[in-house]
């Protein structure tokens, strides 16, 4: 877009844009290391619920596996230069990240129907900001991957340099939401 | 003394220099097309930087001014204030008598307004935003940031966190007032108190605005400096400047995240009743719903930030004052690779450290001493730097500039204000001195003080390269001494006070016995804070006024400097060097090496030093 043009210099290991990605994802799991060290340290004080996570969390989390396994499909298919299941891989991801989200506002609406609620107990509390706060990560990741889409068919298939950079730039944060989500499951199960 | 050498930049950088053929795609022209492009939506890493700085010196004014209301409250409890109430309003209120006394709630929202402006605005922002812009690109032989898109959008974020918290100041209910740390439930429950509720509000919209722009800004600072370097220019080889900014990015980028996590617990503490931070709390006899809060929660997520914060605030000031010591002293840095790994352990440290703020808000005493001891480490690479500063002075040609005074009064200031953080760093002699005027002493000397002089000798030193001209000296020296002896006349009295137990942040002292005796020493103080502020004043007026009037820079390289900026036009273009960039073939401090005075980086190794490596 607007970025100082990175002549193609072999002096680079990474791409900048991508390493500045990877620095800003280590920045937003600094934001979940205060979240999951804060969930630890409260509940060690006591006074604690405990509940079980309704089940659609654990179809939800293999709907943003299976959407991180297709959108690898599409970006090696666009790399293989096979046109439809790279636009067709895109929009699939973007289904199924819609459905993750769906699901997770209905898991919160289940959660709050057998009492865990907002404003009560800290446990709940935290289960709450902590997905919640992931769900807006996917949600920025939902947009990026409506950007993708709208690039798939709006231009015509060409495989160049910049057009693979921005698809594994695209990549790379929906493949860290999906990872950043089993982390987090994975923490409030043995929580 | 060896004679003074010419280079001629141009020259060298066209025989031996990089070609990446940057200005055959006229994105000069793309990107400086209007007057709205280039001044004002800028995405050129040096008018970023002087908007920084800009609005840093309009903050420091904001935040320096409030200082001064406060001081003459505790300096002169009994003066009439009623000649402020045009600025003011209703906070000085005036009785039958027309006497005028400042509202005591807007006296703390002062005191937190003060900290939080010149922690964040000015000393992180007007500071690392400044410098970390101006001189990363520019020394490292770049043509912009990384991505100058996202730069442009670091600057706009703080200034419209800036924007929200001026409006704060400016709310009816008054802006917040619960200290710059806005532990809870002072900041959690809008009800606690008249700034509690919609200043409140904006202050932590304004600092997650802040945040944003940190990160912005430090994601391209660390980009760039790891993958945007000339040819040549390898890790060992960077300026101290750079390793400070590079390593304070890194800093921000893991720490301030903690921080909004915090605040969006707050948030919701504040919106939509959560408990995170509060529990069993009564308002006015009437029980609140909160259970199961804890408010030291909120100070651990802030203290994470907090403390690594200092660092942020001092880390480039350290690296400005090694660069300008040893250009000023035409000596090499002592210790380089120390300075560097003593940066290192810093930040390292800084993230091990965060409880010491907190001794006597309930942690585990045992806890503590792992505080101490990583406290009490912190000692160890501030003192490798003190020394090294120091011998990097001993035998050098001492120009006693501007920049070099300052430099070395940031030096004076580092170690009074650095070895009263020994005695804080314990948690013994906590239970005495937490929260009097002691501590107050000590950050203000060690991080406040230290670091303004820092962020002064960057300014008189890269003055010529931001703006073609120099500051004037004159007022330079008087801006120089009256600081230095103004700073320790507020600061220094400060520590007995705190021996004797007076507490922080209290509105008047006059009607306690224990601490009525005070009363001259606070006057002192209040007159020296004055007396500060007006030289300070003399610099804003030296530095608009030398904008336009300053004796113009006749010589590309002004201070006889070994970094890139030095090789760049005077009023450098869009893209930094016309043509080729610089390639790198040596250290920046090579100060008289084998009989030359110096030799800056872009020029080649002769046959004989060849085999050298630095």
């Amino acid at each position: 877009m607007s970025t100082v043009t990175i002549k193609p210099r072999n002096r680079y290991k990474i791409h900048p844009q991508k390493f500045a990605l990877w620095s800003a994802m280590a920045s937003i799991i600094m934001m979940f290391a205060a979240l999951t060290s804060a969930f630890i340290v409260r509940k060690a004080a006591g006074n604690w619920l405990e509940f079980e996570l309704p089940s659609i969390f654990y179809v939800s989390t293999f709907v943003i596996l299976l959407s991180s396994i297709i959108m690898h499909g599409s970006y090696l298919a666009y790399k293989r230069g096979k046109a439809a299941i790279y636009r067709w891989g895109l929009v699939l991801t973007f289904l199924l990240g819609i459905t993750f989200v769906v699901m997770q506002y209905s898991g919160w609406t289940s959660l709050y129907e057998i009492g865990v609620e907002l404003n009560g107990n800290p446990s709940g509390s935290f289960f709450y900001i902590i997905s919640g706060l992931h769900a807006a990560h996917v949600l920025g990741g939902i947009a990026v991957l409506f950007v993708a889409i709208s690039h798939a068919f709006g231009l015509s298939f060409k495989i160049s340099d910049k057009r693979l950079l921005r698809f594994e730039l695209s990549l790379h944060y929906w493949h860290f939401v999906d990872f950043l989500w089993i982390y987090l499951l994975i923490f409030l199960l043995i929580q | 003394m060896a004679e003074i050498l010419k280079y001629q930049p141009d020259v060298i950088i066209e025989k031996e220099g990089f070609d990446d053929h940057f200005h055959e795609h006229h994105e000069g022209d793309k990107y400086q097309s209007n007057f709205l492009s280039t001044y004002l939506f800028s995405m050129d890493h040096k008018i970023i930087a002087r908007q920084f700085l800009i609005t840093g010196i309009f903050w420091a004014i904001v935040g320096a001014a409030m200082s001064l209301v406060f001081r003459m409250q505790l300096g002169f409890p009994e003066e009439s204030m009623a000649w402020i109430k045009p600025l003011l309003g209703k906070w000085i209120e005036i009785d039958p008598d027309g006497v005028g006394t400042l509202s005591p709630d807007f006296y703390y929202a002062l005191v937190t307004m003060h900290g939080t402006i010149i922690v964040f605005f000015v000393l992180t922002a007007g500071l690392s935003g400044t410098f970390s812009n101006f001189l990363i690109p520019l020394q490292l032989g770049a043509r912009d940031m990384a991505s100058p898109f996202l730069n442009m959008l670091s600057y706009w974020f703080f200034f419209l966190a800036s924007v929200v918290m001026f409006i704060s100041l400016f709310v009816s209910t008054g802006p917040f007032a619960g200290g710059w740390t806005a532990y809870p439930p002072l900041s959690a429950l809008p009800q606690a108190s008249s700034g509690s509720g919609a200043g409140m509000t904006l202050w932590v919209v304004s600092l997650v605005f802040f945040v944003v722009s940190v990160l912005l800004g430090g994601i391209n600072y660390i980009t760039t400096v790891l993958n945007l370097r000339t040819k040549g220019m390898s890790m060992w080889r960077m300026p101290l400047t750079i390793w400070a900014f590079f390593i304070t990015a890194v800093i921000g980028l893991l720490s301030f995240p903690v921080l909004v996590s915090g605040f969006l617990m707050l948030t919701m503490d504040r919106a939509l009743g959560t408990s995170f931070f509060l529990s069993d709390i009564y308002i006015a006899g009437q029980a609140l719903d909160y259970a199961g809060g804890s408010p030291i929660l909120y100070q651990h997520l802030f203290w994470f930030l907090g403390h690594p914060e200092v660092y942020i605030i001092i880390l480039p000031a350290m690296g400005i004052v090694s660069e300008v010591m040893s250009v000023h002293a035409r000596k090499p840095i002592f210790g380089y690779r120390a300075m560097v790994y003593s940066i290192l352990a810093i930040a390292f440290l800084s993230f091990i450290v965060w409880a010491h703020h907190m001794f006597m808000a309930g942690v585990n005493p045992f806890i503590s001493n792992f505080f101490v001891l990583f406290t009490l480490i912190i000692a160890v690479p501030s003192a490798v730097k003190v020394f090294n500063w120091i011998a990097t002075l001993y035998k050098g040609n001492l120009r006693l500039n501007t920049p070099m005074l300052f430099a070395i009064g940031f030096v004076s200031m580092f170690i009074s204000g650095g070895l009263t953080g020994i005695f804080l760093g314990n948690s013994a002699i906590d239970i005495v001195m937490h929260d009097n005027y002691f501590v107050v002493a000590h950050f203000h000397i060690v991080m406040g003080v230290a670091a303004f002089f820092g962020m002064f000798a960057g300014v008189y030193h890269w003055f010529p390269k931001m703006f073609g001209r120099f500051m004037n000296e004159t007022i330079g020296k008087i801006h120089f001494w009256g600081t230095l002896i103004g700073a320790y006349a507020i600061f220094w009295p400060m520590h007995y006070m705190g021996m004797a137990g007076v507490p922080r942040r209290y509105y008047r002292f006059d009607v306690f016995d224990t601490f009525r005796h005070f009363d001259t020493m606070n006057k002192f103080i209040t007159i020296a804070a004055i007396l500060v502020f007006a030289v300070s004043l003399l610099f804003v007026i030296n530095f608009f006024y030398s904008i336009y009037k300053g004796k113009k820079v006749e010589d590309q390289n002004p201070w006889q400097a070994n970094t890139l900026e030095w090789s760049t036009p005077i009023h450098p273009v869009h893209g930094n060097w016309p043509g080729k960039i610089p390639s790198v073939h040596r250290w920046s401090y090579d100060y008289n090496k084998d009989e030359r005075e110096y030799i800056p980086q872009y020029v080649p190794m002769t046959p004989e030093e060849a085999p050298e490596n630095h």
